[in-house]
């Protein structure tokens, strides 16, 4: 209680009572020891809180066990066949891996050159593996970019992704076409170990 | 200050004594275990990593088949304050343990390899497979042993301890339990499935000793090499290395905590002189002209 | 005080507006800037201050703790191991709020003691001390709830023995145990209940300390002369920055205290057992409530009979409330009171002793005579209470009859002269 009233203090008693108090002080010993006092405890003071402060802010930030629990993990791909999608989640987010058909991706890559709201090539949203592009597999965060909601597989008018809540569209390269999400759908970092494996993160 | 204010802090200070007089061991008899020395110690002490290192692998070795260190985490191994294991080496080891995981697709749970991120698996799934394969006794957790065994200081012992900084009652405490199995006196009998053990209250035991099979009658160690980086293998070595051990696994922080406190502490000594000093000044208004005060 | 009026000025306009409005800042000013305070208060007047800091520290570190802590038997205990090893800092909460406890009533008693010797429980402040007494309560009722959370031996055995106490009360006994547990034995609904109101009361503290402070700024603070203000300009000094200085430095030394058990002995005034998981089927060797408690304790365990010893410990907490009509003395200040200081202190250890009794096997000796105990722990204990009770309810009523006190100071600012310092 007495840190802030000291404050208030300082801050109002400055102009009016200086006349009352001060002068008193000033007249039984140095001024400037006085203020560099006032100012050194003030100083003193703003740092202490500034050191309870931190602790208090930090404590909300991920702990180390959601720390460790986000390490990067491994994933197969053998068992998810062609024109299929498998979803999981990784770090409280579901992950869409989708093993696109010959058909689908050229279907995107034919949209490469379309109206695109974010405009990125097919080719910059696949990741290669030992130089050869693995475009069969498309790896996408699967939350909207519009508000975090998690869009439908295999639906909306581009055969990709639609979004229920609020409509938006997806290819099936995970590009945003028509609704009001801003971006195309994020990718995570991963890469592959094998032809058939990847690590996310 | 005047007197009154002298015998009230004297007051003060005996009413902290007695009340804190709770004795925090079982009141049956059992030796006062006997002080050891700790590197972590006083407001400066840390802990020794390569006796914690030791230590884990007593551990391992010795008492894991029985108590678990369910609230650790593999990666604990590798923190800072801690053994100093490296990240790789956490990896590895943590590789060694299998754990639970599941359901998979097909609605099975399924045993993997650990990662850092896991805990330390059970060695019973339950108390009632604990008790059943231990004599009836349940083997204690060892996450927070340390902290969670203690002896009485007694009147006015403990008071001094505030100043002087000792609560190693647990670490003692421990230490002395794993090399004090000795033979019960004469005409006292021991019932099977016990065994004595002179600092343990009550003296009878469910737990046999653990270090029996590292040393023989005479004291002597059965691998002289057990600890490569050249520790001689002694049976009080062996005790205290697993015993700090369990201290850090109790206390994982207690590097961090005393850095902090230094700090704070130090700061607090230069607001508190700042602060008399601005007293002294303000009220010094007083003497020069008191009713000038408002 | 009642007499002291504002002398709060509005420099700019908006601080007009403002105070035409909402005189909060009006309110701010005058008191704690421009209250007046007896000039020869000495440090025993700071508690008040560090109090209230401890109160807003522990509602502080406590919403911090509850941000991680899991209220159910089968995590609790896990979840402050959490907070021990995974939280940001969450060590420092956790140690800060535990030993916070500790450091509040270390502060609390000293505050109460202050107020016993200098009689600032006397007219005009029967409301403000009694006021106090509901704090201490609440203070007493928080600290029990917030150390079952944890659910270690000692938080499960403690919340047993100590709702057990109501099964004291004849006829509806065991139904009030059963719906205060919420079942047949302490157990989830208790540490859920236990938990929702560990984070209501320190509220209703907070309320009542706004009670408390309004009332002290109404009738004034009591000092170490136990004169009344008679002069301002003499007897006074403003609050700030005279006594916001001195209670900052005040704050801080025993900010130092806190900070060394904290930082360098944080278990000293916890209990080992409490590192134990709660085992309902396993009680520890001795159990024994926070040394705060123990005094009261001490009392509980000194009556033989169930209900007496309950109505015993709460009538030693209730007496209190009643202080300011059993002190039958005009003269408020111990200082000037040549008998009643003595029974002061005797009471004072009494008390420290009460404490002691409380931390100790019942069956142990305290004097033996040729081998054979003349008086156990319980007898000790009986002998301290009757102590404890003469003291409000026949030394302080016939004291103030017979007592010849010391002639009184003309004014606080005589008593400064006299005593030939302001400080």
């Amino acid at each position: 209680m007495a840190r802030w009233e000291f404050r208030i203090r300082r801050g109002k008693k400055r102009k009016r009572d200086v006349a009352d108090h001060s002068t008193n002080a000033m007249q039984s010993g140095d001024p400037n020891r006085r203020d560099f006092l006032l100012l050194a405890t003030g100083a003193a003071g703003v740092v202490a809180a500034g050191g309870v402060a931190w602790p208090l802010i930090s404590q909300m930030s991920p702990d180390a066990s959601t720390i460790a629990a986000g390490a990067p993990v491994e994933v197969d791909l053998a068992p998810i066949g062609e024109g299929k999608a498998i979803t999981l989640k990784w770090r409280g987010k579901p992950i869409f891996v989708r093993h696109r058909t010959a058909k689908e991706i050229e279907d995107a890559r034919k949209d490469d050159s379309a109206a695109l709201p974010d405009k990125q090539a097919d080719a910059a949203r696949v990741r290669a593996f030992e130089g050869k592009a693995q475009d069969k597999w498309i790896v996408v965060y699967g939350n909207c970019t519009h508000l975090g909601c998690v869009p439908v597989g295999f639906s909306g008018e581009y055969n990709g992704w639609y979004c229920p809540c609020h409509g938006s569209h997806y290819d099936n390269s995970g590009r945003i076409r028509k609704g009001p999400a801003p971006r195309n759908l994020d990718i995570p970092e991963f890469a592959f170990l094998s032809a058939s494996k990847i690590r996310i993160g | 200050m005047n007197s009154l204010s002298r015998s009230l802090g004297v007051a003060a200070i005996v009413a902290t004594g007695f009340a804190f007089a709770a004795p925090a061991f079982a009141a049956g008899a059992g030796e006062k275990p006997p002080r050891q020395t700790w590197s972590f110690y006083g407001p400066f002490g840390t802990y020794d990593k390569a006796q914690l290192q030791r230590g884990f692998k007593v551990y391992r070795e010795n008492c894991a088949s029985c108590h678990g260190l369910s609230k650790l985490s593999f990666r604990n191994l590798s923190e800072p304050g801690g053994p100093g294991f490296t990240d790789g080496q956490v990896r590895t080891l943590a590789a060694e343990y299998k754990v639970k995981d599941g359901p998979n697709e097909a609605g099975d749970m399924f045993e993997r390899p650990a990662r850092p991120s896991d805990r330390f698996p059970k060695p019973f799934a339950n108390d009632e497979l604990a008790k059943a394969a231990n004599n009836g006794a349940v083997p204690p957790d060892f996450s927070v042993i340390a902290k969670a065994r203690s002896y009485e200081r007694g009147f006015p012992t403990y008071l001094f301890d505030i100043v002087t900084q000792y609560q190693q009652q647990g670490p003692d405490y421990i230490t002395a339990l794993l090399t004090g199995y000795e033979a019960p006196p004469k005409g006292v009998k021991v019932e099977d499935g016990l065994h004595w053990n002179k600092y343990f209250p009550g003296n009878k035991i469910a737990m046999s000793n653990p270090l029996l099979a590292m040393f023989d009658d005479a004291g002597k160690a059965s691998d002289p090499n057990y600890y490569t980086d050249g520790t001689p293998v002694t049976k009080l070595q062996v005790a205290k290395d697993v015993t700090a051990f369990l201290m850090w696994a109790a206390e994982p922080k207690m590097e961090e905590r005393k850095r902090t406190g230094v700090k704070v502490m130090l700061w607090l000594i230069v607001l508190a002189g700042l602060l008399f000093m601005l007293k002294k000044r303000i009220w010094s208004r007083l003497d020069a002209e008191p009713s000038k005060a408002h | 005080m009642g007499e002291h009026h504002s002398t709060y000025v509005p420099n700019t306009g908006i601080e007009r507006w403002i105070d035409a409005r909402l005189p909060i800042v009006r309110l701010m000013h005058d008191s704690a800037v421009s209250y007046p305070v007896p000039r020869n208060l000495n440090y025993f007047w700071t508690f008040g201050g560090i109090l209230m800091f401890m109160l807003v520290s522990q509602i502080i570190t406590g919403i911090v703790l509850v941000m991680h802590y899991t209220p159910h038997v089968d995590y609790a205990f896990s979840s402050v191991e959490h907070i021990m090893r995974d939280v940001n800092y969450g060590w420092l909460m956790r140690y800060a709020h535990a030993n916070g406890a500790s450091m509040f009533f270390i502060a609390v008693y000293i505050h109460i003691f202050r107020g016993m010797y200098y009689g600032s429980y006397k007219a005009p402040r029967e409301l403000l001390w009694i006021l106090g007494v509901v704090i201490f309560l609440l203070m007493m009722a928080t600290a029990f709830m917030g150390y079952v959370l944890p659910w270690g031996q000692m938080s499960f055995w403690g919340a047993t023995v100590i709702t057990n106490l109501f099964s004291a009360i004849p006829v509806v006994g065991e139904a009030i145990v059963t719906w205060l547990w919420g079942g047949y034995s302490v157990d989830n609904p208790t540490l859920n209940r236990f938990f929702s109101l560990h984070y209501l009361l320190p509220f209703m503290i907070f309320g009542v300390v706004i009670l408390h402070v309004w009332a002290l700024h109404h009738v004034g603070q009591n000092n170490p002369s136990g004169v009344e203000v008679k002069n301002y300009k003499k007897d006074t000094v403003p609050f700030t920055p005279f006594a916001t200085v001195k209670d900052a430095f005040a704050l801080v030394c025993f900010l130092m205290v806190f900070a060394w058990f904290v930082f360098f002995h944080p278990n000293f005034l916890g209990h080992a057992d409490n590192y134990i998981p709660a085992d309902p089927l396993k009680t520890p060797a001795h159990i024994v409530p926070e040394w705060y408690f123990l005094p009261f304790y001490g009392i509980l365990r000194a009556i033989p009979d169930k209900l007496g010893g309950v109505v015993a410990m709460f009538a030693s907490i209730a007496i209190l409330a009643f202080l300011p009509w059993l002190d039958t003395s005009k003269v408020k200040s111990g200082a000037y009171r040549p008998a009643f200081k003595i029974f002061f202190w005797v009471f004072v250890l009494v008390a420290i002793l009460l404490g002691y009794t409380g931390s100790q096997p019942t069956d142990q000796a305290v004097l033996t005579l040729g081998g054979r105990t003349i008086l156990d722990m319980v007898g000790f204990a009986q002998i301290l209470t009757v102590m404890y009770f003469a003291y409000f309810v026949v030394v302080l009523p016939l004291l103030g009859l017979f007592e010849k006190p010391k002639p009184l100071p003309a004014s606080i600012a005589d008593s400064v002269l006299a005593s030939g310092h302001a400080h």
